[in-house]
């Protein structure tokens, strides 16, 4: 079990500003369903730049929601320019501290706010910047640099504990060491490159492509493709009906499905029966 | 405020009978089994009334028994034994959605040389058979398979599937710490070589577990020490909790009949209850062969954790597949592994119900479960 403060449980169990804002002057959306939490805030903003209403949704745990309805608190009434300086560590303060573990929730909340205002700015919708460094999460190498710079963060844990990096098959590790040994020894390098897709949005990709676009085919000489695994950059399926017996099927599942997977998801994709 | 406690693959309470047969080897029977003095002696019969009635509960014979300190411990001797005493030996097999008593134990021998693997659930979490059967090589030290999964209830065909590798000569073991006390267990109509039971999902405390050994599987210690356990596992015996595990065994036999009817039944009602006040919620698995306490619900577009919290307000005790939970920040590697969406894997909910679950405990989680769905819902930007 989690050792929550009494406020963090607080805002929990009784969150503040829960709600959407119609015309809205500022929208930040951050975090999605399959990275386990997701916040979406809405601000009104008068015209001496001043926050005067401040809501929220979130998908998330405990710490997310109580993280969330926090941030609201703590911006409502003050002015944009104000509120950009607020930091992660200032949300988690509030709630009289977050557990180590649970840190990346109150970045979250930072982010959300910092998009808010970007959209209110009417700057343009960023694209996520830097290099993915953590395919499971999509973290950028900007990302984790920022989070270890503010943090004073030491170890991998601590990045995966601030913006979840290294969390899921730690194949990142080594990168995210060079990350940290990089921005303790010399200022790091800022550069902006278009990433590339994280695993999760591969894996809803496909299994959408699968769905949609390849088994209405199959079903059609009564067979059918069912999505077993993702791994590497190769999808693992299994065939079904008559495709599992026909003797063409491996021509069907590399001609057909990984093509069209290449096709319609990504080009580095390749696709691999499941032995029966 | 009560505890309504819905956790029960996790652990369950002490029997009263267990404890008041265990009290006085705590208090004034001290003895050391091991000893020539009929203070000990006593002490050492009572191990042996208490290994009869482990092997009884499985019908095994109470030689194939051996005493540990849990499920964990019995899983790494089971393997240990099984790979030590065929060092040439280097493919182990075993199953994607394991307990991680095996499951971290295989993946640390597969960084110590040993090739691994791991076989595949489908979507319904069954067992990919065929997938199993054709990676038997003779080059295998022991095939894995858990008899009962903890998260969904699954009920694999290990009897079937023993007897298929016994056929090839290899030795299979089966973790069936979630089955034993919930299923009648029967290793005599059985090829099994080693079955794990823990002491404290049936009712004994936390720190005794067992491992059944058929006769003439070849073994070799793991904690190696004195002769007791017939030299299978040295160490003067946890006297009091053997004669817990005993008693438990006991009461778990009687009790098997409530399991398959008024425990079934409530976790029908709370099963039912539940999706037909919930929308978007889903059972993990299939329905079919399932344990009969067992389900685990995915309510979509809410967190687990979250819902965990609320219903700790009310005093419920229940588990969760997210990853919040767990200290990871990735969902269960079992509802992965079967292939559940993110949007439902990190919001489910697993029962686990018990001999002491009522029915006003299930009317109450009915009642109270839908209304925290829908105010965290309303929270969600995903909800519409």
């Amino acid at each position: 079990m989690w050792e929550y403060t009494e406020k963090v449980k607080d805002h929990f169990l009784n969150p503040r500003n829960v709600g959407v804002i119609e015309n809205a002057d500022g929208v930040g959306e951050v975090g999605s369903l399959a990275c386990g939490d997701a916040l979406k805030l809405t601000l009104k903003i008068d015209g001496d730049k001043r926050i005067s209403d401040a809501k929220f949704q979130t998908f998330g745990c405990a710490s997310a929601i109580a993280s969330s309805s926090a941030l609201t608190e703590m911006i409502k009434g003050i002015t944009i320019d104000e509120a950009e300086k607020i930091t992660n560590n200032d949300i988690a303060e509030y709630l009289g501290g977050l557990p180590k573990e649970k840190m990346h929730c109150s970045v979250l909340g930072r982010d959300a706010l910092e998009k808010a205002i970007a959209n209110y700015r009417g700057e343009p919708e960023k694209r996520v910047d830097g290099e993915i460094v953590c395919e499971c999460f999509g973290v950028t190498d900007l990302e984790i640099q920022r989070a270890v710079k503010e943090n004073h963060l030491k170890t991998i844990e601590d990045v995966t504990d601030y913006v979840k990096a290294g969390g899921g098959c730690e194949s990142c590790h080594d990168k995210i060491l060079e990350i940290i040994e990089s921005v303790m020894g010399t200022p790091a390098t800022e550069k902006t490159r278009p990433s590339g897709m994280t695993n999760i949005q591969k894996i809803r990709l496909i299994e959408e492509t699968l769905e949609r676009e390849i088994n209405p085919e199959l079903k059609k000489d009564g067979g059918g493709i069912e999505f077993i695994d993702f791994a590497d950059n190769t999808v693992f399926v299994k065939l079904r009906g008559t495709c599992s017996t026909c003797s063409a099927s491996q021509v069907t599942l590399k001609h057909y499905v990984e093509t069209r997977i290449k096709e319609l998801v990504s080009p580095e994709l390749m696709v691999e029966e499941v032995k029966q | 405020m009560k505890t309504i406690y819905v956790d029960n693959n996790a652990t369950t309470r002490v029997a009263p009978e267990v404890l008041d047969v265990m009290l006085p080897y705590l208090k004034e029977f001290y003895g050391n089994p091991s000893s020539m003095h009929s203070f000990g002696g006593n002490v050492a019969h009572k191990i042996r009334e208490a290994r009869a009635k482990v092997a009884s509960l499985i019908n095994a014979s109470p030689d194939e028994i051996m005493f540990t300190s849990c499920g964990t411990e019995s899983d790494n001797t089971a393997i240990h034994a099984a790979i030590s005493s065929v060092p040439d030996k280097k493919h182990i097999i075993t199953s994607r959605v394991e307990h991680p008593a095996v499951k971290n134990l295989f993946e640390h021998l597969s960084k110590k040389g040993y090739r691994v693997t791991f076989v595949p659930v489908d979507r319904k979490g069954m067992l990919d058979l065929d997938y199993l059967y054709n990676s038997l090589t003779d080059d295998t030290a022991i095939v894995s398979i858990m008899w009962a999964n903890n998260e969904t209830g699954m009920i694999f065909p290990v009897q079937e599937l023993s007897q298929v590798i016994k056929t090839k000569g290899l030795v299979f073991h089966t973790d069936a710490v979630q089955a034993v006390g919930k299923l009648p267990i029967d290793v005599s109509k059985s090829e099994i070589d080693m079955l794990s039971i823990s002491g404290h999902k049936i009712h004994a405390p936390k720190g005794i577990g067992a491992l059944y050994v058929r006769k003439g599987t070849r073994f070799s210690p793991f904690l190696i020490g004195g002769h007791q356990e017939g030299g299978r596992r040295g160490g003067t015996e946890n006297v009091a909790y053997i004669i817990g595990i005993g008693k438990a065994s006991e009461l778990a036999a009687t009790h098997l009949e409530e399991m398959a009817t008024r425990v079934e039944k409530l976790r029908d009602k709370l099963e039912n209850e539940l999706l037909k006040r919930i929308p978007n919620a889903m059972i993990n698995g299939d329905t079919e062969n399932r344990l009969p306490n067992t389900t685990s619900i995915s309510f979509e577009y809410v967190e687990g954790e979250s819902i965990l919290l609320m219903m700790d307000e009310l005093g419920i005790c229940a588990s969760s597949g997210s990853a919040c939970t767990s200290g990871s920040l990735e969902p269960s590697h079992v509802l992965r592994a079967m292939g559940v969406p993110f949007t439902a894997a990190h919001g489910s909910i697993r029962f686990s119900l018990g001999i002491y679950s009522t029915e006003e405990e299930i009317d109450f989680i009915v009642e109270k479960l839908p209304p925290i769905i829908e105010n965290l819902r309303t929270m969600s930007p995903f909800w519409k």
